[in-house]
């Protein structure tokens, strides 16, 4: 038993894989028996992978969900940025050119609705909560387009620390709310087919939220969202500190 | 070997790409990556397209891609483990009305656009044409 432990905590990533291996064929098992196949095995196995990182959080206190629990570090190597990046990379093997094509314009429309939207309903609730200072609001506004662009202009403006961690806290929400809602919306929103990904990666933003709410949809729709949501932060943190900063300050200034 | 060739195919336009999307930043005065994975993206379907007209793509070298396409979904598994789940729960009520607020404005959104696109008349040929590529 004390061997199996050292060699768990001795190859993080290796293990990694093993957990994430089980995660998914339990969920699998679970989607075929329980929900006779309407929810996919991805989406039962993200939700779950979300619940055991609140047990990590809660279990150590740290940020970094599960991985932050000994044995479980090499979740956070598989599961950060290289790794995420490396594979969303790959899978552009899988876009068809003419599909992507059809969706440019559109593409371009949903990146800027989905920046100025999230960021005036995060500026309205917290004007609504007490916020007055152009700076904050602005802030806060830019942490509902992603948890990047809120403290990239929060730094750029020169926000206080605790309106910061708000910021923060309503992108990884905003993020963790994507993942989880993507597949119960999808009929709604009609995303179905390549231009509706692209669509849906412009507005929902959060790459994270984007990839993971797509992969618990349909698999073969995420290079298309991943293509377009790639540019979201991007675009967030140009005009979070210029052009909605400005346009924020001449509102409440 | 030769699936090592298109892993490493992948990795050039990976690289390539991040730093294309750190120049584009330092261009415009982002502190961020400006589309990086955008670019790679764009890089590798366009190295792909021109090895497959040229005929030096291998089954082989092909796999060296897709085996890193088809661990997207674990990876994905491995980083929702690692969200700080319990911020978001405990952060305040601001936080989590400005979450959803944004997220059921955007759905809405999307719901619109994507009936827009629907009565122009989706093609649903790709559904078929598309190899299947169910990984749970």
């Amino acid at each position: 038993m004390e061997l199996l432990y050292k060699a768990v905590a001795d190859n993080g990533l290796v293990a990694a894989f093993a957990v994430v291996g089980i995660l998914l064929w339990i969920s699998g098992v679970i989607s075929r028996h329980i929900f006779g196949g309407r929810i996919q095995g991805s989406a039962i196995a993200i939700l779950g992978a979300l619940a055991l990182a609140y047990l990590g959080g809660a279990l150590t206190g740290k940020a970094k969900g599960l991985s932050d629990v000994t044995g479980f570090a090499g979740l956070a190597l598989m599961g950060g940025n290289m790794m995420r990046d490396f594979c969303i990379v790959a899978t552009a093997s899988e876009v068809r050119v003419s599909e992507a094509k059809k969706a440019g314009a559109l593409g371009v429309l949903a990146l800027l609705l989905g920046t100025v939207l999230p960021f005036f309903v995060g500026v309205g609730v917290a004007r609504a909560y007490g916020y007055v200072d152009p700076v904050s609001l602005t802030t806060i506004g830019a942490g509902a387009v992603t948890y990047i662009v809120g403290p990239v202009t929060g730094a750029a403006i020169g926000a206080s620390s605790d309106v910061m961690a708000l910021s923060i806290a309503t992108g990884v929400i905003k993020a963790i709310l994507v993942m989880i809602f993507t597949p119960v919306l999808a009929r709604f929103m009609r995303l179905d087919n390549p231009q509706s990904a692209m669509v849906f990666g412009g507005l929902a933003g959060t790459v994270s939220g984007v990839s993971a709410g797509l992969a618990a949809t349909d698999r073969r729709l995420v290079p298309y969202g991943a293509l377009v949501a790639t540019f979201h932060t991007g675009l967030g943190c140009l005009m979070g500190p210029s052009v909605l900063f400005l346009i924020v300050k001449a509102l409440y200034g | 070997m030769l699936v090592m060739f298109g892993t490493a195919l992948l990795a050039v336009c990976y690289l390539l790409g991040i730093v294309a999307g750190d120049a584009l930043g330092i261009l415009i005065g982002v502190k961020a990556n400006v589309g990086g994975v955008g670019f790679a993206m764009i890089l590798l379907i366009a190295s792909l397209h021109f090895a497959h007209t040229r005929g030096v793509m291998t089954v082989g070298a092909e796999r060296g891609v897709t085996f890193w396409a088809a661990l997207y979904i674990p990876v994905v598994v491995a980083m929702s483990a690692t969200q700080n789940v319990v911020v978001a729960f405990k952060s305040g009520i601001v936080a989590v009305l400005g979450a959803a607020g944004s997220v059921v404005v955007c759905a809405c959104m999307i719901a619109v656009i994507n009936r827009v696109i629907e009565r122009r008349g989706v093609d649903p040929a790709w559904q078929n044409a598309l190899p299947s590529a169910e990984s749970d």
